[in-house]
């Protein structure tokens, strides 16, 4: 009983742990792996990345010069931002957004 | 680098088996292995962290005598390779008939080196239409 | 009059967190037999991995699992490193033993909530994923990701844990071991919890081993078997010790898991404690050599097999999972023979079934 009163208390008095969401947005630590992106200058187009992705979701083309991304089959995993000679590929922090 | 591994014939397995149930191990799990005229069967079995396995090289098309009479926990693998690897099992305990994995419809047998895979991409230089967003 | 009728358990119910099917053929409330029905989700994973080149597997075993991803990785890293005679620093063993005993408390304490939401607990369900959050909350910290982490590689890992982030580890893992005595004593003490635990799918020793259980299941019934007792990685080093229970029911199975939750905070603590300095990882070259091996690890679950045999190019001959799921699934049907139907929610929930590892 003693335990009930006790932790009733203390549920009203501490916070809320749930972010008030589209106000408050969740703050995302340094180094989070989110969205791939390309430094398109600084890119030659050798195609390393392409050879290396684990789901084909990069495609190098030199003539014309074009770099594609599908989001849709991206993992996320990273593979491409080490692989990468000129280091050009980065990770955003924010995750793809739903319309792109 | 598999140790303690003592190649066997088919004929074998049952009292081979049989001996190292004696021996108080512990059925770990099979393996399957398609090696073009032969499947590689190996049995794993562990005692006290030590790994011992056995080793059957089936010829295809062979029935395989099932150990789940002694280990019931082999049940499952078996009916896994035969649904995957297309082997027969001959006296399980439980048959599922080649549905245990697998579905209506499915390919028969698909680990096999001979089934390509269905939906796997390889990188094929061929150039295709991009899509997704595009830079350049 | 006994009558007998066949109820098919899921594979889509409230409990079951992954899609299984168990056919249990009752007579009246008792269940004579129950039989698995798999292959909801399975995914020809086996035959990925041979297609693609071996490095890229390591990313391909990570999403093998969504719980335990962390330990797949490095079950395979540390295969194809045997396969290879690859040497790894020392300090990549001891961030690999940090991530994958974090791994293990969020796993158990995800399951320990699944557990009480199956009896019906559901502010106690609650309570555990919110500290849940906060393992969570370090893993995202320390690799950049939640749960699949993808700092594992060939030759080590991929990101270092520097100074500050250990002191961040160890108050977080502080605030966790506070807010644990009290959830656990709800999980282990009440009453009404232990009413639905104590006797319920009893599991005894020599069954245990004659079924090839593995893990917690196989540690509650008596079975002195953990991998992590052989030192791979650097448990060798932190005085690990094995938790064990003896009747071998879901109430013991509970116990063994919340005592790791323990093993594994002390594990870390230690770990951070005596990790040496130097690289985190060494270059790789070449390729598997036409050899085979089979590599082991402790998992949340239990014991996981990797079957991995190169053929001297880039791309594996063969890649085969046991997962401890399917290991433990005969166990399984065992316990639910003889028991209750109002049982089977809480039987199946405590071997921790993962079927989308189970399937691949």
């Amino acid at each position: 009983m003693v335990n009930l009163i006790n932790s009733i208390f203390r549920k009203l008095t501490t916070p809320t742990e749930c972010l008030r969401y589209p106000f408050v947005k969740r703050e995302l630590p340094e180094g989070t792996r989110g969205r791939i992106d390309i430094e398109i200058d600084k890119c030659t187009f050798c195609g390393a990345c392409e050879k290396r992705c684990p789901s084909n979701a990069l495609k190098v083309t030199r003539d014309p010069k074009s770099w594609t991304l599908n989001p849709y089959s991206c993992i996320i995993c990273g593979y491409c931002i080490e692989v990468c000679p000129k280091k050009c590929i980065i990770a955003h922090k924010e995750h793809y957004s739903p319309n792109v | 680098m598999l140790n303690h591994v003592s190649e066997i014939t088919l004929d074998q397995i049952s009292t081979e088996v049989w001996k190292l149930k004696q021996d108080g191990h512990r059925f770990v799990t099979m393996t399957c292995c398609d090696r073009g005229e032969t499947h590689d069967i190996l049995y794993h079995f562990d005692k006290n962290y030590e790994l011992k396995h056995l080793r059957v090289a089936l010829p295809k098309g062979t029935a395989l005598p099932s150990i789940s009479a002694l280990f019931f926990a082999a049940l499952l693998v078996e009916n896994e390779m035969k649904d995957l690897m297309g082997v027969q099992v001959s006296g399980m305990a439980i048959d599922f008939q080649g549905r245990f994995m697998l579905a209506e419809g499915a390919p028969v047998a698909p680990l096999n080196k001979s089934i390509p895979g269905i939906g796997i991409q390889i990188q094929d230089k061929t150039p295709s239409a991009p899509e997704g967003t595009v830079k350049s | 009059m006994i009558r007998r009728n066949t109820i098919p358990f899921g594979p889509q119910h409230p409990v079951l967190p992954e899609p299984i099917q168990l056919h249990l053929v009752m007579e009246n409330e008792k269940i004579i037999q129950a039989l698995p029905a798999v292959g909801y989700i399975h995914r020809g994973l086996e035959k990925i991995a041979e297609k693609k080149d071996y490095i890229q597997d390591v990313y391909l075993a990570e999403r093998i699992c969504g719980i335990c991803s962390f330990m797949h990785s490095q079950n395979y890293c540390q295969g194809i490193e045997e396969l290879m005679k690859v040497q790894i620093p020392d300090r990549a063993k001891y961030l690999r033993v940090i991530w994958a005993e974090t791994h293990r408390i969020h796993s158990h304490l995800l399951i320990l909530g699944l557990l009480a939401d199956a009896f019906g607990f559901e502010n106690l369900f609650m309570r555990l994923w919110k500290v849940r959050e906060q393992i969570l909350n370090i893993m995202e910290k320390t690799t950049g990701a939640r749960v699949i982490l993808g700092v594992c590689a060939i030759g080590g890992v991929k990101r270092d844990i520097t100074p500050e982030l250990s002191d961040y580890i160890l108050r977080e893992l502080e605030a966790v071991e506070k807010q644990l005595p009290e959830l656990m004593d709800s999980l282990l003490k009440d009453y009404s919890v232990k009413q639905r635990l104590i006797g319920v799918g009893v599991l005894p020793k020599d069954k245990a081993h004659e079924l090839g259980a593995v893990g917690p299941v196989a540690r509650a019934s008596g079975l002195r078997m953990d991998l992590r007792e052989t030192g791979y990685a650097a448990y060798g080093d932190l005085d690990f010790k094995m938790v064990v229970g003896e009747a071998g029911d879901c109430y013991d199975r509970t116990m063994v898991r919340v005592k790791e939750l323990y093993t594994s905070l002390d594990l870390i603590r230690t770990a951070l404690k005596r990790m040496p300095q130097g690289p985190i990882s060494v270059a790789v070259k070449g390729s598997p050599p036409a050899d085979e091996v089979l590599a082991r690890i402790e998992q949340p679950r239990g014991e996981l097999n990797f079957y991995i045999r190169g053929n001297g190019t880039r791309n594996l001959e063969r890649f085969r999972v046991r997962t401890p799921t399917f290991a433990n699934l005969p166990a399984l049907l065992h316990q639910l023979t003889g028991c209750e139907l109002a049982d089977v929610p809480v039987i199946a929930i405590c071997i921790d079934p993962c079927i989308s590892c189970t399937e691949r």
